[in-house]
Parts: C-alpha cells; structure tokens; sequence
C-alpha cells in the first residue's frame, strides 16, 4: 500500500527535510551577510555614484562574475578541500553549505545591485544636496528604498538554495535531494521520487508565498 | 554671495566631448532671487548643479561667501551642502519614508539630536503648510504637496541659498503660483538667496529680480528683470519675453489702415503720465487705439499701445515729435500706413 510505504518513510523524510532546512538557512544566512554588501559595493562603486571607484568596482565585478559562471555542481567539487579545512569533513549538509554558501553569495549581490539600481539617481542627488554622508544614504535612502526589490531578492535566493541543496545530495550532502538520489535515483523507489518532489514543489510555493507576503507588507510606496 | 568665475564643464563620455557651461561668471547677490532662464540643453542644469558641486566643474570655481567649494574635502564639501538647499523638478522624495522622516533626513545628515529634529521638522512643516501630511507617504502627496516637502527638506538646516531647478515645471497653473508665493515668502522672510532654474517666463515676471538667460552653455544676457523685459537686446532674450508679454502686434491689424501707426512702449513710471491726451489735445489728428497690453513686473508697469494717428501728414509727424519729446523713455515705432 502507498499510504503503508509513505509511512515507513516518515522518519527519513523528516530528518532530509530538517537537513535541507538547515543548509539553506546557514547559506542563505551567509548570502545576506555577504551578498547584502557585496551588491551594495557594486552599486556605489558604479560610475556616477557618490563612492565612484572604477579599481573596486571591475575587481569586485570580476569576482562574482567568475563565481557565477561556474557550473554548481563544479564548484561544489572544486571547493572540497576548501569545506574539508572549513569543516573538517565532505560530506554531510554542513559541508555541503559552504559551497553553497559560497555559490549564493555572488546570486544574492546581484540581486541587492539590481534593485538598487532601480532606485532614482535623483534620489541620490536630493540626499547628496542636503549633505548626507555615504553611509546615510546607503542606510536611509539606499536600503529603504530597495527593500521591496531585496526581499523579493531573498526569496529568489531561497528557492534557487532549495534547488541547489537538492544537487548537493550528489556529493553526499544529505538533505530531501540526497534521499531522492539514494532511494528514488539508486534503488528505482518512484514513491520516494515522487514524494521528495512533491515536497520540494510545496516548499518552494510556501517560500514564494511568504515572500511575496513580507515584500508587500514592507512595501510603503 | 555667490561667486561664479570662469566656469566650465565638460563630459567626457567616452571619446565624445559636451559642453555643458562654457565659461561662465557670474555673482549673485545675498538676498535675491535669480532666474536662469534658456532653451532646453542649454546647461542650466548644469551650471546650477556646479553651485553645490553635484558636478564637479571641468575649471574655473565656485564661491559661497568667500568660500571657494572646490577646494573643500569631501566632508567640508557636505558641511557647506547643509547650508545649500536645493529642490527639483521631480521632488525626488524618499519613497518609503513618511513626510516627516524625509524632512528629518537632512536634520540628522547634519548631526542633530532627536528632539532638535522633532521640533524643527514640525517648524518646517509648519512653514509650508503640512502639518497635517506628517505621516503620510509621498505617494499620498499632490505634486504641489510633494513640492512642499522637497522645500522643507531644502530649509531644514537653514540654508543661505537655496537652488531650485524647474522646481515648479512638473505643476498646473495654480499650484505652480502658490509654490512661487512660497519660495517668495523665503525669500522675504527668511533672507535666503534663491536661484531659480526655469523656462516659463512666467515664474520670471512673477518673482525673479534678475535673471541670466543662457544659450550653448554661455550666459548671452544678464541684468535686473525689469530692464530685460524692457529693453531685450539678444533676439533669444526677446523671444522668452514675448512668450509673456506678446508686444507682437496681430498682422490684421496693421494691414488696411488709413492713418499711422504709432507703438507706445510704457516703462516705468512714465505709463501714467499723460502724453497722449496731451498730444490728442494740442495738434490736429484724431487718435484711434488698436491694441494695447500692460504688464506688471516688479509692480513697474511694462506695457505697449498701438495707437492709429488719422491726420494731415505734418500734422502727424509734429505728433509724434511731441510724444517723442515728452515720453524721453517711450519708444514711439512708426508703421507704414
Ligand atoms: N551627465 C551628463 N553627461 C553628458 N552630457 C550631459 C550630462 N548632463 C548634461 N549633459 C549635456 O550638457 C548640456 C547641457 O545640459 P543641461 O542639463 O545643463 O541643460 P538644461 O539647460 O538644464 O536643459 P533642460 O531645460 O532640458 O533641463 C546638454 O547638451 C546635455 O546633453
Ligand atoms: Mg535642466
């Protein structure tokens, strides 16, 4: 019977579920810490901006751009011995968060400059013209303003980290896509295949859901 | 005062080279408001936005009593900003700050304690009559009301100056007037020198003491509102004045006329003088009033009249000797008949 073999199932579903939670909490904590600044550097630094600085700007432009343009799953192996010094292991969904930490740093400072970027320069200007300083306006003009496009941004991140977890199973990296590899991908399981995906579907509804529900809340416009 | 000398600004984007102002110099008084007036991409903008270094001018320099703002660190550079106020043509309102955390803004740029901006954001709103929109979120505001803001915002750290450009431009008829009654109103009682950016030569006639007008970046007429009006000498600066005062008479009515036609220019005080009932009085011509427009500027009249002398040829002529006479300052145009 399904509804017998769902049931059997329950204890393993539950803990790779707890586990992608934890990785993408942890990597989506380190994206904003370090994505939320990256993205703003890239956008102060950018010709005409009040820190127009062309040295910082093409470095830290070339910098995410190399990140992002490789594959997931190669920076995931080519960031083992990396996670291996950071962690002390490979495998397991501590491991598998630093490189997905890493990967979604770079997503998420995109992300922050582009919402940034739709900002009114003359919104800039009129804080300028009163005598503000850079970090005025980063903290009461820049990041207000954006907030609804950051949110939204955030929550991009998430399901993008939902995704990539799942990949991260690959490796060994636990999580809802480890156990689809291992049951449904190994073993031919389909009820397991099914179910992961099913639930993959909801939480990626749900984060969508609750994004958009914060984004429009904090939206003052 | 505000002292523009040999200005010049020139982007450079890419190997293209523009000339935003080409070598201008300039002073502005403390205490007056002063117009710059000119068509469009004739570095208006860009000379105004060189008075608080929004843009960085190419050479020449800036002085804000006495101060030369180029030489200024950056932090000198925001301290004299506090005390340049500017407004635009699209307010350019932080949009999810309330009223009153927009005005706040610039009190806290300047370092101010909670209580000193409670209390002085109040002032202001209060000033321009928006007490009651404290809480409300620019996209709840009029434009006129988004004006009002983007004012008190320019006032909050009590400027001397105050840069405004084409702050009423985005606004009707009506509003537009409250908001030059308002900047009028600074003006008067707070002592604060306003220089104006705009292309209605309405907000010139309504409030400016002198106005510069500017074509390809250079400044081509300078001088006191009221002589421009009267005695326009570029034909760039004749045209903006007769977009107000429309002296041009209608070709109808020059055509098929018996008489001559004589063009009064009024200025000044001589527009209540009365030469012409005089003139009607002692020769022998009959005098016929065709079209006739005055203006105020400045509370000085500025006006013409198009006058139709029907008389004997000589008799005309000593007519109009007379008015030329008596009027010294009118202008006295005769027109083929
Ligand atoms: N940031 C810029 N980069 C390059 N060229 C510019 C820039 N700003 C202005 N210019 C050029 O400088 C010249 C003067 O522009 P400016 O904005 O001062 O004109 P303006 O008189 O204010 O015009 P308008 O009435 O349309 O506002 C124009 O030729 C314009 O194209
Ligand atoms: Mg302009």
């Amino acid at each position: 019977m399904l509804l017998d073999r769902l049931a059997e199932l329950v204890p393993e579903l539950n803990q790779a579920f707890l586990e992608t939670m934890y990785m993408v909490s942890i990597s989506l904590a380190v994206a904003i810490m370090g994505g939320l600044p990256l993205g703003i550097l890239l956008f102060v630094t950018d010709r005409g901006l009040f820190l127009e600085n062309p040295v910082v700007k093409s470095a830290a432009g070339f910098v995410v751009n190399m990140v992002r343009s490789v594959p997931f799953i190669i920076l995931l192996v080519a960031l083992l011995p990396f996670t291996r010094w950071l962690t002390g292991t490979t495998i397991g969904p501590t491991a598998a968060s630093v490189s997905l930490s890493i990967a979604a740093i770079p997503f998420f400072a995109r992300i922050v400059e582009s919402s940034l970027r739709e900002i009114d320069r003359g919104v800039i200007e009129a804080a300028i013209s009163v005598g503000a300083s850079p970090w005025m306006i980063i903290k009461d003009v820049l990041l207000p303003d954006a907030r609804p496009g950051i949110i939204h941004g955030i929550t991009i991140t998430t399901i993008s980290l939902v995704g990539y977890s799942a990949m991260a199973g690959i490796v060994g990296g636990g999580g809802i896509g480890d156990l689809a590899i291992r049951f449904g991908y190994y073993r031919y399981d389909n009820t397991i295949m099914i179910t992961t995906v099913v639930i993959l579907i909801c939480l990626v509804q749900l984060i969508q859901f609750l994004g958009d529900r914060i984004a429009r809340l904090t939206d003052k416009r | 005062m505000i002292e523009i000398q040999n200005l010049v600004k020139i982007y450079e984007s890419g190997k293209q080279k523009v000339k935003g102002v080409q070598d201008v110099s300039l002073t502005i008084n403390d205490g007056e408001i002063f117009g710059i007036v000119g068509y469009s991409g004739a570095g208006k903008s860009t000379l105004l936005r060189c008075i608080n270094m929004l843009e960085w001018p190419t050479s020449g320099n800036v002085k804000i009593d006495g101060v030369d703002l180029t030489s200024l660190s950056r932090q000198e550079l925001r301290r004299a900003r506090q005390k340049i106020g500017m407004i635009f043509q699209h307010f350019h309102l932080v949009r999810s700050k309330t009223v009153f955390d927009n005005v706040a803004f610039a009190l806290k740029a300047a370092g101010k304690s909670k209580q000193e901006i409670r209390n002085k954001v109040d002032d202001l709103l209060e000033m321009v009559g928006l007490q009651d929109k404290r809480d409300a979120y620019p996209s709840q505001l009029s434009g006129g009301q988004k004006q009002r803001v983007g004012i008190a915002r320019a006032l909050a750290n009590d400027p001397n100056v105050l840069l405004c450009d084409e702050a009423t431009s985005a606004l009707d008829p009506g509003t537009t007037r409250q908001i030059l009654l308002l900047l009028k109103k600074i003006n008067q009682e707070l002592g604060i020198t306003i220089v104006l950016i705009t292309h209605e030569m309405g907000v010139v006639k309504e409030i400016c003491d002198r106005i510069a007008v500017m074509q390809d970046g250079k400044i081509i007429e300078c001088g006191e509102v009221y002589e421009l009006f009267a005695r326009p000498e570029e034909p760039l600066t004749r045209s903006f004045i007769d977009s107000v005062l429309q002296l041009e008479l209608p070709e109808h009515l020059v055509k098929n006329r018996r008489g001559t036609l004589v063009r009064l220019q009024y200025r000044g005080e001589a527009a209540s003088d009365t030469v012409i009932s005089d003139m009607l009085q002692s020769f022998r011509v009959k005098g016929n009033i065709i079209h006739g427009k005055i203006e105020y500027i400045q509370n000085k009249p500025l006006g013409i009249l198009v006058l139709e002398l029907i008389g004997d040829e000589s008799e005309v002529k000593r007519a109009i000797d007379f008015m030329h006479e008596r009027t010294g300052g009118l202008e006295v145009i005769e027109h083929a008949a």
